[in-house]
């Protein structure tokens, strides 16, 4: 199997591991990227290709195929924030987020879908962003469909999908196939831990490859500290080196001075680092609106073998839960499945001792399910917060209120009573309480009486969204449609921060759709060419 | 009042004095486990791991060793706040008056049964106090993340590992 990153390496790129730097720099060039995931890899790809100069800043490593080995133990460390074990600040959610290059495209499980119209037009009427439309950006979708190959799947979901599938359709619920963006997948079932064949088309194989191929220059293993301005212009980045270990900071710094700055970090980074460099921000909203899809988990024993491990994770969804009340009404939920390797399974799972043991001996028949609730459209969902810790790292409080409540334990009773129509002989909603019921009328009595808590009930994220959103106005936004900041005129956020509410989706095509759009906007801009032909 | 309650108290007056105590010995962040930490970390795993630790000695003992790296190991993965966090708990667990009031084990880590530390899992997995709740999660989460990231506990549970062929 050839390693196109290794190639391209051997070939010239210009790639430098910051943790083998001896001493502090300063460097120019025209665009800095802080971060290589959805949003910075589409932003060097398009900045690149109008001929300006690129640098971009990624805090994780570049690790590439040769390194994949569909090992949860090197992965986590390797490719994850935090071990991926990444929690709030009351550590009732776990959070999964990228930290490499690719960011979490390089360890996402492929979901591709376009944002969904009804989202757009809550941006138009709550946040006045009349520019975003599902027509106006069908084209940037289109454009990175193609560019990604996000594709209809053809090959027959897993056993673990199936569940979720003939479940669902028993009870009359709609159920659908999810595109992904894979070129000659082998339906391995290991794209959390980095795909071993290249055959996911993340940003660590297309974008990337196509701005280092043009002269971009990536910097690993360099944490954004805090951006200078000067007036109402950015002038320069400080960047801290980072120990090979990636936690601690080496000793040599890096100075960038550029014309425009992108700031691609994720959701916590991103506002993390805005808030670090003391932005202004007159109306106090920066960090604020952070979403999560909270995520609530019901597994369940089948007659048959699953292997959950195999065959690619997500292939069927349901959003029949998401159409049964006005988008801003209680809460509704996506319907969705995990790939299930030993280390997740048995940390997610509930219990310890001979019951914990009694679970993971049915390995292999487990099924699981999980229900991704859209927060941020009802006036009581407002998500969380990004803050500063005292070392100066993102700190994110996200509270679970009656709101977020109320819909987990619809999702537990929805995805329960969906596993015993598929045949389950038993399903254990992941919560500290559950006993784990062997009947649907059995689950259905066990659930209503659950007591739904921080730390009791499970509760993952593997969207993080939000905190740097944008609007019509300053009052209610931190950037405006096109990603630029309200009061630095040469600063941009370009990811998943920018999303003035959460999505309903798994969120990666919507950032690659609005950036393909707002950094070839601004790529018009810095070339003096002229601005692309579709809207 | 209830045995529940009467623990809650306790352990939440003690508690929050025996946990700055802590932090102040831990003020300089993250370390290597020590002896003492290294002996906690057994115990908990010994009964976190019951059901599939072999039931005789040595291997038992050898099994249990080698989830105790792999914890330190998943330890010095985690960010320097936690690591500093996590500090304080292995710090605070070693010393003999807090591993009896916070986790009502009467004896040395080493001497406490299977059972005896259960208890003491149990009570903090249903513990009114967010932090007993919390730290209760990381042993949890970190018992089993070192178990299971290890080939040879795979065979237990049917799996096959990941696939092997033309890569």
């Amino acid at each position: 199997m050839d390693d196109p990153i290794r190639i391209g390496l051997a070939g010239g790129w210009k790639h430098i591991d910051a943790s083998t730097l001896a001493r502090s720099q300063t460097i120019d060039t025209d665009v800095l990227i802080v971060g290589t995931g959805a949003g910075g890899g589409v932003t060097a790809d398009l900045l690149s290709a109008a001929g300006l100069r690129v640098v971009l800043v990624e805090e994780g490593p570049l690790r590439s195929s040769t390194d994949f080995k569909m090992r949860e133990s090197d992965a986590y460390p390797e490719l994850y924030q935090e071990s991926a074990a990444r929690k709030t600040a009351d550590k009732a959610i776990n959070i999964l987020q990228g930290r490499c290059v690719g960011g979490s495209t390089t360890v996402n499980w492929t979901s591709s879908f376009r944002t969904p119209p009804e989202v757009f037009d809550f941006w138009q009427s709550q946040f006045g962003l009349q520019e975003l439309s599902a027509s106006s950006m069908s084209s940037w979708f289109a454009v990175m469909e193609h560019k990604l190959w996000v594709r209809p799947w053809d090959t027959p979901p897993n056993a673990n999908n199936k569940v979720l599938g003939s479940g669902a359709e028993k009870l009359g619920f709609e159920v659908g196939a999810i595109k992904r963006n894979v070129k000659g997948c082998w339906n391995l079932g290991y794209c959390g831990m980095g795909c071993p064949t290249n055959a996911k088309q993340s940003m660590l194989l297309t974008t990337i490859p196509a701005a280092l191929n043009r002269g971009a220059t990536l910097y690993t293993r360099l944490r954004a500290e805090r951006l200078r301005f000067d007036g109402s212009r950015v002038a320069a980045l400080d960047c801290h080196a980072l120990q090979p270990d990636g936690i601690h900071l080496s000793g040599p710094r890096l100075h960038f001075r550029a014309r425009h700055f992108v700031v691609a970090g994720g959701a916590i980074g991103s506002p993390a680092l805005l808030l670090r460099s003391s932005v202004p921000d007159p109306y106090r909203l920066l960090g604020k609106r952070t979403f999560l899809h909270p995520v609530v988990i019901s597994s369940a024993l089948m007659p048959e073998r699953v292997d959950a491990y195999a065959g690619a994770p997500q292939s069927i969804y349901s959003d029949h839960f998401l159409r049964q009340a006005a988008i801003d009404g209680p809460l509704g939920f996506k319907l969705e499945t995990p790939p299930l390797h030993p280390v997740l399974y048995a940390t997610t799972l509930q219990g310890y001792g001979e019951a914990h043991a009694r679970l993971m001996s049915e390995f292999t028949r487990a099924n699981v399910i999980l229900a991704l609730l859209r927060d941020g459209f009802n006036p009581d969902s407002r998500g969380g917060r990004v803050r500063l810790g005292a070392d100066g790292l993102p700190v994110l409080d996200y509270p679970l209120g009656e709101v977020i409540w109320e819909a987990a334990r619809r999702a537990l009773l929805a995805m329960a009573e969906i596993q015993f129509a598929a045949g389950a002989r038993w399903v254990n909603p992941v919560h500290e309480n559950a006993p784990g019921y062997s009947t649907w009328a059995e689950a259905r009595k066990g659930i209503a009486a659950l007591p739904l808590k921080p730390l009791l009930c499970r509760v993952v994220s593997a969207h993080v969204m939000g905190g740097c959103g944008m609007a019509d106005a300053p009052q209610r936004g931190v950037v405006d449609h096109r990603g630029r900041h309200f009061w630095l005129d040469n600063l941009s956020v370009h990811d998943g921060s920018v999303f003035p509410t959460s999505l309903g989706v798994n969120p990666q095509l919507s950032i690659y759709g609005l950036v393909a759009r707002n950094a070839s906007l601004l790529a018009a801009e810095l070339s003096g060419k002229p601005v692309p032909a579709i809207p | 009042m209830t045995p529940g309650r009467r623990q809650f108290i306790r352990t939440g007056l003690a508690g929050s004095v025996l946990l700055s105590f802590a932090g102040w010995l831990n003020a300089a962040g993250a370390r290597r486990l020590s002896a003492a930490e290294r002996e906690m970390l057994g115990a908990v795993v010994n009964a976190m791991l019951a059901g599939v630790l072999p039931s005789q000695d040595p291997e038992r003992r050898r099994l249990v060793a080698l989830t105790v790296d792999g914890v330190a190991t998943a330890v010095a993965g985690l960010s320097a706040a936690t690591q500093k966090e996590l500090g304080e708990l292995f710090g605070l667990l070693v010393i003999a008056p807090a591993r009896l009031v916070l986790a009502g084990v009467g004896k040395p880590w080493r001497e406490a049964s299977v059972d005896e530390v259960s208890e003491f899992l149990e009570s903090w997995r249903s513990s009114r106090l967010k932090l007993l709740q919390t730290a209760y999660g990381a042993l949890h989460d970190l018992s089993f993340g070192a178990w299971y990231g290890r080939p040879d506990s795979w065979q237990a549970i049917a799996y096959p590992g990941p696939p092997k062929g033309y890569f």
